[in-house]
């Protein structure tokens, strides 16, 4: 009698019982699949368990304790993501007890976080808040003692402030087990409890890449970028220089975002026409260098392939990938191609060719970066990339701090009356657009290097093998008498893995594209936050942000790097050639060892 | 000096070998930390980095392990290392009058080591032995029922003991 009354209470119906089994909910039956953990199977039945420490593409921690919930038979409540569900489990998740238990939990984390929320740079869009805010948290209860710890400002990237931190760890098992770095960890015990890179030091002499991949998945504001906001303000009302900003491919597939939008709109002409407003004199379009990096890349590549030097030769646009390297693997330092990324090349043509032109002195020149990426403001103060000492970059920005200051000057993004880039640097192929995302960079390289090399056009030019997102990517691409083996990575760990492989069979190998971020330039560090339903590294969101990109590539006429006319006459009249003389003294760099603490000088 | 710190250093990577030899690493990194301290007397940067490299381990993770447990010391520590028991059967029989006396005799503060690198000061909350109270350690060793009187005798003891070896190695090489 008891069990077909169950039954008629089943409203998740599956055809196979073999892999199901029926669990009771708040006095509901559901049969879910036998191997998800409660919160798993509570997902989908409908019921949204709070949370902070879980994230679903790392590894269950149970730390932050607040997704308990109750079954019956069990001395205690039970953390919903550890627990697995069983055959008549009784679960209750709203009782008054649980709520109270919950709410207790949370008030005990947020007595030691600093009240500043109308300060903080999460900007409203905080985990821990929202939380509070569902679990209903009315005042406090508990007045304890409160950490006290220095905010690290050192990193020209990655800001970490400790007092903030609520030791979730998510951004541990981020950087161990999707970007393998292992820069920081938990430290000390109890009270003093910290999440820190090794022997404490600095984050910018620790091993950290600041690829800022923690950034985005940090529930709170403990791990942000460093704000260069203020600074560029104040060089905005600076009238003796000529203010000159260049925006990267994956910023405006996502900035849409940080102003309500849903993922997946082009705001290329708004942003531009609101970087006008806040005070830039020109916006040129970073698609353009990009453009002029495949010129270089791509001879470079084919260079290498018929001297048969290094190979694999590896790409060379990802500056938390290149301190990767530089790191761990300095024996692959001549595998990278030599290339400066897609900003310093702009920055170096701005202070170079395009000074000389327009007659004007380089230092009277203020050059922007609005990147995706905050591994770019360390990369902006590399000092293999300066010119008489000089920074090529003057400022970089993250999306998110773009977003934050049209926003704070007053400028409604999305009413902007569209404009568009400014000439000489403003065209650009869509080969160069699809930068942003994982696999462009090779589908760019190789749809100029074939055509170079093979002499003829290629009528299908979308490497379908190249995209999507799983983690090592590999194709073959028959190049007249030349069979050229290519892979695409994307996240260091996966990086590892390659290199592996590399180490094992160095001719497998000729070409290898590789971006720090998981999905490319679309998810850097600098992205806005996600938001809504989706949580950071959320594939769907990934692909909404790229097909943004793949939809801008597929409008434009010309699709190939080297028919960008504005890339034609850039060599007609300053360099000449792809990897002449002076494209090797203005559009490329070196790289050298590094042994920040943690590594060992032996490496 | 140099020597001394070459055959620690030798000594410790033969134990990482041998570790490594026999597979599960990852699970030995706390004997191969008890190891580290026993030879360098503390968790040293250079263990740190030998364990990281032959293990194939990230520092930060290590250096978490290191500073989570109270027993693993990131100073040098002396090669006597005195623990006084300030629990509570020892502190009622007076082990802060002990703590005190040992401070004023080797002229160092708590957790300090002094400048020949022979004491160090701890303090430890009951080492089990409340009978005997109060009590301390001097490395493995237990002394018991302590007075100030026992306590200028003992360090007395050892001092005169180092300096008899000292000497005696002195006329081995002369």
């Amino acid at each position: 009698m008891e069990n077909k009354k169950n039954l008629n209470n089943i409203v998740v119906d599956f055809r196979s019982t073999e892999d199901f089994v029926t669990i009771n909910v708040n006095n509901k039956d559901y049969k879910v699949n036998k191997n998800k953990t409660i919160m798993q199977a509570l997902d989908e039945i409908g019921y949204h368990i709070p949370r902070l420490c879980y994230h679903p593409k790392l590894s269950i921690e149970g730390a932050c304790r607040l997704c308990i919930v109750e079954v019956e038979g069990m001395p205690n409540y039970v953390t919903s993501c550890t627990a697995k569900v069983s055959e008549g489990m009784k679960i209750k998740t709203n009782t008054a007890e649980l709520r109270r238990a919950r709410r207790d939990i949370l008030e005990l984390l947020l007595d030691n976080h600093p009240v500043d929320c109308n300060t903080c740079e999460r900007d409203g869009n905080c985990e821990l808040q929202k939380i509070a805010r569902s679990v209903g948290i009315k005042m406090r209860h508990f007045e304890g003692e409160k950490r006290n710890y220095n905010v690290d400002l050192s990193s020209p990237a990655i800001t970490r402030d400790p007092n903030k931190c609520i030791l979730c760890g998510r951004c541990v098992r981020l950087c161990s087990e999707i970007q393998g770095v292992n820069a920081i960890d938990f430290a000390n015990r109890g009270f003093d409890s910290t999440v820190m890179t090794a022997y404490n030091s600095p984050i910018n002499s620790s091993v950290c890449i600041t690829c800022g991949q923690c950034i985005n998945v940090c529930p709170t504001a403990a791990l942000s970028e460093k704000y260069y906001t203020v600074e560029l303000f104040k060089e905005l009302s600076n009238y003796k220089k000529i203010k000159i900003a260049q925006i990267a491919p994956a910023v405006r597939a996502a900035i849409g975002e940080a102003f309500g939008l849903e993922p997946g709109h082009n705001l290329e002409k708004q942003t531009v026409a609101a970087l006008k407003k806040l005070g830039f004199d020109l916006v040129f379009d970073t698609q353009f260098s990009a453009d002029l990096t495949i010129m270089e890349e791509g001879y470079e590549f084919l260079e290498r392939i018929t001297n048969n030097s290094v190979l694999p030769m590896i790409t060379s646009c990802s500056p938390a990938w290149i301190k990767f390297v530089e790191q761990f693997y300095p024996e692959f330092i001549p595998n990278i191609s030599t290339c400066k990324s897609p900003m310093s090349m702009m920055s170096s043509v701005l202070k170079t060719y395009y000074a000389k032109k327009r007659g004007i002195n380089p230092q009277d020149i203020l050059s922007v970066a609005i990147m995706p990426c905050t591994a770019k403001k360390y990369e902006a103060q590399r000092d293999e990339l300066k010119i008489d000492g000089n920074r090529l970059t003057d400022i970089v920005v993250t999306t998110r701090e773009i977003a934050w200051m049209i926003k704070s000057a007053g400028i409604d993004l999305l009413k902007t009356e569209p404009e568009e880039f400014d000439n000489m640097f403003g065209f650009s192929s869509g080969a160069a657009t699809i930068f942003g995302v994982t696999g462009g960079v090779m589908e760019a390289a190789l749809r100029t290097a074939y055509e170079l090399y093979v002499g003829e056009t290629i009528i299908d030019i979308e490497f379908n093998e190249l995209r999507g997102f799983k983690g090592i990517k590999e194709a073959t691409i028959k190049m007249g008498d030349k069979t050229v083996n290519v892979a695409v990575v994307h996240g260091i760990s996966n990086a590892h893995k390659i290199l592996k492989i590399v180490k094992e069979e160095p001719s497998r190998y000729h070409f290898i594209e590789v971006m720090s971020c998981p999905g490319g330039c679309i998810n850097g560090g600098g992205q806005p936050y996600a938001s809504g339903e989706y949580t950071a590294l959320d594939e769907e969101l990934l692909r909404k942000r790229a097909s943004v990109l793949y939809k801008i590539d597929r409008a434009k006429t010309v699709r190939r790097s080297h028919e960008n006319p504005e890339i034609q006459r850039i060599y007609k009249e300053f360099f000449g050639r792809p990897l002449s003389h002076k494209s090797h003294e203005i559009l490329h760099t070196s790289y050298f060892k590094k042994y920040p603490q943690g590594v060992y000088k032996k490496y | 000096m140099e020597n001394i710190n070459n055959n620690k250093k030798e000594e410790f990577i033969k134990f990482l070998e041998e570790k490594r030899e026999k597979g599960y690493y990852n699970s030995a990194l706390m004997s191969i930390l008890h190891k580290a301290q026993e030879i360098y007397g503390y968790i040293s940067p250079e263990a740190i980095e030998e364990i990281s490299v032959r293990l194939g381990m990230p520092t930060a993770k290590i250096w978490g392990i290191v500073t989570f447990y109270h027993y693993f010391t990131l100073k040098p520590r002396g090669k006597y290392v005195i623990s006084v028991c300030l629990g509570t059967a020892c502190y009622v029989k007076g082990s802060k009058r002990i703590l005190n006396k040992l401070k004023e005799i080797l002229n160092i503060e708590l957790n300090q080591t002094t400048p020949d690198g022979l004491f160090t000061i701890e303090a430890k909350y009951c080492l089990g032995c409340c009978g005997l109270a109060p009590v301390m350690m001097i490395n493995n060793k237990v002394y018991e029922k302590l007075t100030t009187k026992k306590i200028t005798e003992i360090i007395e003891n050892i001092k005169f003991n180092e300096e008899k070896t000292k000497t005696s190695k002195e006329l081995v090489l002369n």
